[in-house]
């Protein structure tokens, strides 16, 4: 199939944008000249495939639901910030907050990602070839992040439900988070994340970081800090 | 029995420092170890717009006829980039307020009534629900630090979208729900576990500060195709740098909400000392519009204690483009009232006031989930005594009343349209609110703190 | 609130086109703030005899001419100025501090913008755009640059008030970010001999760092100080005579991203700026982490 090509140094992102959302028909869309613009490819909400050569800046992909999206280079913050489905794959390295609060689907980062990756994470998936940033999955609702590299300071601090697979060093643990023991299912979940991203690191060197769950209710014995 | 000889007079000398307020607020603490969380907002008396009144016509000025001559209403929001702008029938809205604080029969009677009534309503940090969208024609979609249910659909459906940076209650806090409020339908649309005390993040997960807002604002335009406004609403506090730097990232309305606004739950140190009375707010919002020349075309909307008529016609003489009402919906919906009405007849709360530790005129206790009179609940049984349709006109009433006091303001000060009530319409009545309000006092041309005689 | 720009050719050939690679940075970063913008460029090197100094009228005419004569009258030895509307730049190997005296002497309404053997400094009201062509920036020359564009967040919008900062001689500060407690800083710093121009938070973060030089610290202590006593979010830029250094703060809130090649080194909030710049395509791009000192040397 013939893919469609914009260039975003001629044809202007809010047509670009609107084309994505009501013109693309079926054939592969691919962008060219991103020169780090923001915004591309916000709130796509259909089961096209899109190419980007080149990097972007701001939330790229932004709240994505259905499509599959490829960064041929870096990306900028909140890359798939809020997505509900689809997939998002950065070949390059994620900037902050990527996947931010992402409620489903799949975001692949091959290189590093920054400081709040995953923040917020409600349901979707991450998975992260190199190493995280501090204040990874910082109040991380569902879902899962797996690390193939190392973590910053503060992962997963306030994590609610969703789990964190790291195969590398912890600096340090966030508020409330805590190294839980894998188990078969957690070994076929990082087994399969692994997979459908690329990666061909064994499932066996991960370890699983949850909740403690501490902090549920107030509690005034616990010296809480709210 | 033995009884003493004469009756004692007891001397009850009072401290007004360590008064039975601090006395009880002291014991608390010491029993529990843990600050109050309430609901509404400040309860301590502030400068707010009691303390002006407005100069209607006599001689000078000429009034217009009530009823026979026509005073519009018409307000709308959003101008500056949206393809469509909010149009209502009135300058007076529902603020945000959440599904989850709220039930979900609250929700469809404010919708409603604000359908009927020709105005918009807000979602709160709780996401969208099919009754409000259903029930309410024109809804304004917040976008909150939490991002609790904040989805694409749900933007796609909202009439405008409303990015939160504070509110009134707690501006630089965060939003509360407390576990007995966090039942199964609240848990799923906020992808929590059942039952846990929620506490939301109190920066937005992926901007800070009003050069990364800008880029923002942009995702949202190129989201909805830039059909839609975007808001941005601010608790007051250093509200004239605030709104400047709104209106820079690009903002079409802000919504300024003063200290007396309300919340479900927060911490009552929160909502007692932080952030500024609503009277300052809106002078501060009105003079950065206008030093930046975006009066009229970044629209401004206020809330934090808008009650009456009055308040809504001050609001817009001091400069706003319309008011956001939250904790008076509530109040005429039966929030502190004596009775709920359930099934055609008034029925008494009193009791189940009582069992909470307080009484109707009282009650702040939204943040329990036990309000008996069936509003900020979630409480299967209690929410039954909220009837939808009979809220809704109550609702509907209310508003219809504040609409008809502020045009009758109006057309006493000589206007055809409520957006020409202007602020040499108004003088003060206390220094305190003269100063914050930067009006004169009255019956003198002195406005405390500024040069004297620039006030005409 | 602001973005920045930083750009050090590695290359003595490259010093001629520092300031056409620079301007388009500068441009990109115009959404970021377009209230006012400045720049700081690092030039050959005066002798140990002269000083240059930037200094800027406002929105007054001046009459630099005048100043030059009376400047002449008054020191011996060789000066010369520079002029070009509300800017020049005069040199002069006059004691620097008798210049300084002089200067706030007789012409109290004159911005000192910077003071140095290397270094000067451009910086106004306008947008980038506008800034760039008012001042030439295309055409200008260095080994090194630091640049910025403003949008206020507390402070006024005056020239005054806009980046970068300079402390002492050969030293200047650009910030993307908010202090949290530069009131405070600024009552700490007076008592102690330290001067301050306007009420801007980035002013408070430049006059502590100069506190900490003055007291021995060197730049990396004086930082390291800084992440104990300044509080907010913050990436500082500086420059000195042959360094650029870049500092993130612990959060890392506000953004930035190197690009470096075997011909430079460029730094910018967003890669919107650097997308232009020659061989961008094999550039080595990464983000400064928190906490860390960056410094490139010329």
């Amino acid at each position: 199939m013939d893919s469609v090509i914009f260039d975003l140094s001629q044809t202007s992102l809010r047509e670009v944008n609107q084309f994505l959302h009501h013109g693309a028909n079926g054939n592969p869309i691919k962008i060219i000249n991103p020169d780090g613009a923001h915004n591309i490819a916000v709130g796509l909400h259909s089961p096209i495939t899109v190419e980007i050569a080149g990097h972007v800046g701001y939330y790229a992909a932004g709240m994505n639901q259905l499509a599959n999206v490829t960064i041929d280079g870096n990306a900028g913050t909140g890359v798939a910030e809020n997505m509900m489905s689809g997939r998002v794959h950065v070949k390059g390295f994620a900037s902050v907050s990527a996947g931010a609060s992402a409620q489903g689907g799949l975001l692949v980062i091959d290189g590093n990602a920054s400081l709040r990756c995953g923040i917020s994470l409600k349901g979707g998936d991450i998975v992260v070839g190199g190493s995280v940033g501090s204040f990874s999955a910082f109040m991380a609702q569902a879902g899962r992040i797996v690390i193939c590299g190392d973590a910053g300071d503060a992962i997963g601090d306030s994590l609610y439900e969703a789990v964190i697979y790291i195969r590398g060093n912890v600096k340090s643990l966030g508020a409330d988070a805590q190294f839980e023991p894998m188990s078969d299912s957690d070994y076929q979940a990082v087994g399969e994340l692994l997979a459908k991203a690329g990666f061909s690191h064994d499932s066996k060197d991960f370890k699983r970081i949850a909740s403690a769950k501490r902090l549920y209710h107030w509690n005034a014995d616990a010296n809480q800090d709210y | 029995m033995n009884h003493s000889e004469s009756s004692q007079s007891l001397s009850l000398e009072e401290s007004a420092g360590y008064d039975r307020r601090i006395l009880n607020y002291i014991q608390n603490a010491a029993a529990h170890g843990l600050y109050e969380i309430r609901g509404l907002g400040a309860k301590r008396r502030l400068p707010h717009f009691d303390d002006l009144v407005f100069l209607g016509s006599s001689l000078s000025r000429y009034p217009l006829e009530g009823y026979r001559e026509k005073c519009t209403t018409k307000t709308i929001l959003g101008t500056r980039y949206a393809k469509k702008p909010i149009e209502l029938e009135m300058p007076i809205t529902i603020a945000g307020m959440s599904f989850g604080s709220l039930s979900a029969n609250v929700k469809e009677a404010i919708g409603l009534a604000a359908t009927e009534a020709g105005t918009s309503t807000t979602t709160g940090d709780g996401g969208m629900t099919s009754e409000e969208r259903l029930s309410s024609k024109t809804l304004i979609y917040q976008c909150l630090p939490s991002r609790y249910g904040f989805n694409p659909d749900d933007v796609r459906k909202a009439d405008a979208i409303e990015i939160v940076i504070g509110q009134g209650a707690k501006p630089g806090g965060a939003g509360m729900l407390l576990g007995q409020k966090v039942n199964p339908r609240v848990a799923e649309m906020r992808t929590l576990p059942e039952g846990i005390d929620q506490r939301s993040a109190c920066r937005h997960p992926d901007w800070t500060g009003p050069d990364d807002l800008t880029i923002k604002i942009q995702e949202l335009r190129e989201l909805t195709d830039w059909e839609k406004p975007i808001y941005v609403k601010i608790g007051a506090s250093r509200t004239f740098n605030d709104v400047k730097l709104a209106v820079h990232a690009g903002a079409d309305v802000i919504v300024v909400d003063g200290m007396q606004g309300g919340t479900a739950a927060t911490q009552s140190v929160f909502i007692e000392h932080v952030g500024i009375p609503t009277l300052a707010a809106v002078r501060l919002a009105v003079e950065a519009l206008e030093e930046l020349d975006m009066k009229g075309k970044v629209q401004l909307i206020v809330s934090g204690g808008i009650r009456t008529g009055a308040d809504v016609a001050k609001a817009l003489a001091m400069g706003a483009d319309a008011v956001s009402i939250g904790q008076a919906i509530l109040m005429a919906l039966g929030c502190n009232s004596e009775t709920y009405i359930q099934n055609g007849t008034h029925h008494s709360a009193i009791a189940d006031y009582n069992a909470l530790g307080t009484a109707p005129g009282y009650c702040h206790h939204c943040h329990t989930g036990q309000c008996p009179v069936g509003v900020t609940t979630q409480d299967a049984m209690l929410e039954k005594r909220l009837e939808p349709h009979v809220g809704a006109r109550r609702v509907k009433n209310y508003l219809q009343t504040l609409n008809m006091e502020l045009t009758t303001i109006a057309r006493a000060c000589g206007k055809q349209n409520v957006h020409h009530l202007e602020r040499e319409d108004l003088v003060a009545l206390t220094i305190e609110a003269a100063a914050m309000a930067r009006l004169p006092l009255a019956g003198t041309n002195w406005i405390p703190g500024w040069q004297t005689g620039s006030s005409f | 609130m602001c973005g920045i720009v930083g750009l050090l050719v590695k290359k003595p050939e490259l010093r001629k086109s520092l300031g056409e690679m620079m301007v388009p940075m500068l441009i990109g970063m115009s959404d970021r703030g377009s209230d006012s913008a400045g720049l700081a460029i690092f030039t050959d090197l005066l002798d140990e005899s002269h000083r240059k100094y930037s200094l800027y009228s406002g929105d007054k005419e001046f009459n630099w001419s005048e100043l030059l004569y009376k400047f002449q009258s008054h020191f011996e030895g060789d000066t010369e100025i520079d002029s070009q509307g509300n800017h020049a730049i005069v040199i002069s190997n006059a004691d620097p501090n008798s210049v300084k005296q002089w200067l706030k002497h007789h012409y109290p309404h004159l911005y000192l913008l910077s003071t140095g053997r290397a270094i000067d400094l451009y910086k106004d009201t306008g947008t980038p755009q506008q800034v760039s062509d008012r001042y030439h920036f295309k055409s200008l020359k260095g080994s090194h640059l630091v640049g910025h564009t403003r949008m206020a967040t507390e402070s006024a919008v005056t020239a005054a008030h806009a980046h970068p900062f300079t402390a002492g001689e050969d030293f200047c500060l650009v910030h993307n970010g908010s202090l949290s407690n530069p009131h405070e800083i600024r009552r700490k710093l007076e008592p102690r001999g330290i001067q301050f121009e306007t009420d801007n938070d980035t002013e408070a973060a430049c006059r502590f760092l100069e506190w900490r030089m003055r007291e021995g610290d060197d730049l990396e202590n004086a930082l390291q100080r800084g992440f104990e006593e300044l509080d907010g979010f913050y990436t500082f830029l500086m420059g000195t005579v042959d360094k650029l250094a870049l500092v993130r703060d612990s959060f890392a809130c506000k953004p930035a991203i190197v690009a470096e090649t075997d011909d430079y080194v460029a730094i910018a909030s967003e890669f919107r700026s650097l997308a232009h710049l020659p061989d961008i395509n094999h550039a080595q791009l990464y983000e400064p982490a928190p906490e860390e000192l960056y410094v490139w040397t010329v």
